[in-house]
């Protein structure tokens, strides 16, 4: 193990300003499958790879709708994510009593933000082990934001975070221009196509393994599941997959792969190597 | 620093030998990962300039602003950790408001920044929590007294200032700010200034991206706090560049 | 709950629990004569009707200068119209004492919002919404505010009217008068805008002028001076104060 002596806690700060242990847990992201967020001008949509936990098991729901106008997608632990979804339905639906409308997506994330930030900074605390991808629809359009551990967050214009999500990226800047003027089934085929090249090679994506949601202007958020994603999935059937796909993990989609070795295949026993301080950016 | 690594270094409730808190000492050092933050206040009105690093492509432009306002008349400029940022910015609000609710008047910026400098202190003294890993920076204009401007540290100690930098590049930037005569400059040229020292001190070879952030709190804003007007921002940039293309035509030998 | 605890006698036991020497005080025996508290069951400096009605292009809104204790006509300079946000004009009959705790906490939710400046401004709906689930809960908790409220505004281009009094009865209406002015100007309201559904702004201006004619002549409790607030595209304007037409020729030959 590479511990150090200012890893034991996120109450303690190491000589260099870090926090160890946020980085930590920034580090449980990567660990979840990956998921896709990307907008055009009128819709949001969120694609996300699911894992079963054996052939016997079912696979692991990774969309949770939050209210009509935003539902979000998880990458890393489970359990953590109820606890912020369920404080999310809770806010949403206060606002919508005391207000008659619905929250506005920024102010929700900043709630969370803030809410998140509240466990990075006490002793009988952990951060939250969990990124999310929030998509949403309100009066000032669509949103992507990303959260993270670090109880950060920022407004996407496209992003992709989870295991081997560094090559959804990659896949997502290279197209970010193409996005704004997207039909909301363009959306969902760019979607599907980065969330491929988080794949292994042997794997495919299937109507099993991929789930979608999507919500915009007159439409409220919807996930699509099982076999309403044959449609799309046949979409892309047999484009050439991208070259080298795969790839590091990461969440934070700074760059700071670039500086690290490349992990190997998910579930690699190899301990994480932090690359940067709590994103302070 | 030899008490480095001897393990006094690892809560905020104990001293080393030498009688140092060193975990305030670290957290100090979050700031120096982030964005340039400056701070000036002339004849009448106070400009923040914010470095605003950008990671990636991705991300939309204008958003995880670093500066805040706290009430109309008072604005918060924040270096160091964000989410730490915005708890301190919730503070500052809930205080300004309680004030209002009591008082019926707005907050004066002294009170404020004395509550504030204590709720930060607050986290250098026990070992259940960390010292918060940011500077803030209040600035407000009052009719009578003029404008004023305090910074804040992660230890709790708060100083007001003429001009001030903290981030990255505080250093250049403090020597850049210290060239000027700050007071007995009008607000329009502060902004001036203060967009230019951000884009000299910004180190184009480590941090690619950065986005421009500037507001005032003056006399021609009536005392409010406020994102510069979009031409005045646009012109501030536009001379900011500028001044930075004279820069690297006298200094050729610079890359 | 088991004793009153004063500075001489033991802590309770554990919270709430019982008092050490108070052992034989059991629960309900002894109510606590601290959280016994008598609330408030009638207005004490009140103001009379608010007048409102939509016209063709937004929402007229009005209510005199008067506060009185009693009959007692008492303060004379009591403006109850007001201008919450670009969108939305309030106004208030009842007691004025509640009116101006509740404008305080509208005042502060704008300038929570205004701080945040993420381009959202309260809509009149959600703002008529967020008073109803106030008086709402204040009247279950047997402690409302003595109030009529009515909100107006323009959500997403359109007249808004609603009201809601302090038993929470909320509802929305293309005219809605208050007090008195539900028994003596409302008729004359409906009656116009029957036959006129979309009255001009000019109009709007001229019915409500004698409405608050009539309301003068016949309720004791008015007042000849009062604010007019008008919201259209175009803004907010609150006028005043104007005079009532007053004329008392005919007076001698009531008997």
């Amino acid at each position: 193990m590479f511990r150090n002596q200012y890893d034991s806690d996120v109450t303690v700060w190491s000589p260099q300003g870090r926090l160890h242990q946020v980085e930590y847990a920034m580090e449980a992201v990567k660990l979840g499958s990956a998921t896709v967020g990307l907008k055009s001008a009128t819709h949001s949509v969120i694609l996300c790879l699911k894992r079963a936990s054996s052939e016997l098991a079912a696979y692991q729901k990774k969309i949770i709708p939050i209210d009509k106008h935003i539902g979000i997608s998880i990458s890393g632990l489970t359990a953590d994510a109820r606890m912020l979804s369920r404080y999310m339905r809770t806010e949403c639906l206060n606002y919508k009593y005391s207000h008659d409308t619905l929250l506005p997506i920024a102010r929700l994330i900043s709630q969370l933000g803030n809410k998140m930030q509240l466990c990075t900074q006490r002793y009988d605390r952990r951060p939250y082990g969990v990124g999310l991808l929030v998509a949403g629809y309100d009066d000032q359009g669509p949103h992507i934001y990303q959260t993270c551990p670090s109880a950060n967050y920022f407004d996407c214009k496209a992003m992709a975070i989870g295991a081997r999500s560094q090559s959804a990226r990659t896949y997502l800047e290279k197209h970010l221009d193409e996005f704004a003027n997207c039909s909301p089934d363009e959306l969902v085929k760019h979607g599907l196509r980065a969330v491929r090249d988080t794949l292994p090679n042997e794997v495919e994506l299937s109507t099993k393994n991929v789930s979608i949601g999507y919500v915009g202007k007159s439409q409220d958020f919807k996930i699509l599941e099982d076999d309403e994603i044959g449609i799309y999935l046949s979409m892309i059937e047999g484009e050439e997959r991208r070259v080298g796909s795969g790839g590091g993990g990461g969440s934070s989609g700074t760059g700071d792969e670039a500086l690290r070795p490349e992990t190997g295949e998910q579930g690699d026993p190899q301990d994480p190597i932090p690359a940067v301080a709590m994103d302070t950016e | 620093m030899s008490s480095i690594g001897t393990g006094y270094d690892l809560s905020a409730s104990q001293f080393s030998p030498d009688g140092r808190v060193f975990q305030v000492e670290y957290a100090v050092k979050a700031l120096d990962n982030s964005g340039t933050v400056i701070a000036l206040k002339g004849k009448e009105g106070v400009v923040f300039a914010v470095e605003k690093l950008v990671t990636s492509k991705l991300y939309e432009p204008g958003a995880n602003r670093r500066i805040f306002t706290i009430d109309r008349h008072v604005g918060m400029a924040v270096c160091g950790l964000i989410a730490d940022a915005r708890q301190i910015v919730d503070i500052a609000r809930r205080e300004a408001a309680n004030y209002r609710s009591q008082y019926g008047v707005p907050i004066p910026l002294k009170y404020l920044n004395d509550r504030v400098s204590m709720y930060m202190h607050a986290y250098t003294l026990y070992s259940a929590v960390r010292p918060y890993g940011c500077s803030v920076i209040l600035s407000g204009y009052d009719i009578t007294d003029g404008p004023a401007m305090f910074l804040i540290d992660p230890s709790g100690v708060s100083y007001g200032y003429h001009g001030c930098a903290v981030g990255k590049a505080k250093q250049a930037a403090k020597t850049e700010i210290e060239k000027l005569k700050l007071t007995d400059m009008p607000t329009q040229d502060l902004v001036k200034e203060a967009a230019k020292i951000i884009y000299l001190v910004h180190d184009e070879l480590k941090d690619k991206n950065f986005e421009l952030e500037l507001s005032w709190v003056s006399k021609e804003t009536n005392g409010d706090h406020q994102r510069v007007p979009d031409n005045v921002f646009v012109e501030a940039e536009k001379s900011a560049k500028q001044a930075m293309d004279a820069e690297s035509d006298s200094e050729p030998e610079e890359v | 709950m088991f004793n009153t605890t004063d500075a001489y006698s033991a802590p309770p036991l554990w919270k709430n629990g019982p008092v050490p020497g108070a052992f034989y005080n059991f629960p309900g025996s002894n109510v606590d004569k601290q959280h016994i508290a008598q609330h408030s069951q009638a207005p004490v400096t009140t103001a009379t009707s608010v007048i409102a009605f939509t016209f063709n292009s937004g929402v007229i809104i009005a209510g005199d200068l008067l506060a009185s204790y009693g009959s007692l006509a008492r303060f004379r300079d009591c403006p109850r119209i007001m201008k919450v946000n670009d969108n939305i004009i309030f106004g208030a009959g009842g007691d004025y004492g509640d009116f101006q705790y509740v404008k305080d906490l509208i005042q502060q939710k704008i300038i929570d919002e205004e701080c945040l400046d993420d381009g959202f401004k309260l809509k009149p709906k959600s703002l008529y919404c967020w008073l109803t689930r106030v008086m709402y809960n204040r009247r279950s908790r047997f402690d409302p505010f003595w109030n009529t409220f009515v909100v107006g505004g323009l959500q997403e281009g359109v007249p808004f009217l609603g009201t809601v009094d302090k038993l929470g009865t909320a509802y929305e209406d293309k005219a809605i008068c208050t007090g008195y002015g539900a028994h003596l100007a409302l008729p004359l309201i409906r009656d116009a805008l029957e036959k006129n559904p979309l009255l001009s702004e000019g109009e709007a201006v001229g019915l409500l002028k004698k409405c608050m004619e009539v309301l003068y002549y016949r309720d004791a409790r008015s007042f000849p001076k009062y604010q007019v607030g008008i919201i259209t595209k175009d803004g907010i304007k609150i006028e005043g104060p104007v005079d009532v037409n007053q004329n008392w020729q005919l007076a001698h030959m009531i008997n």
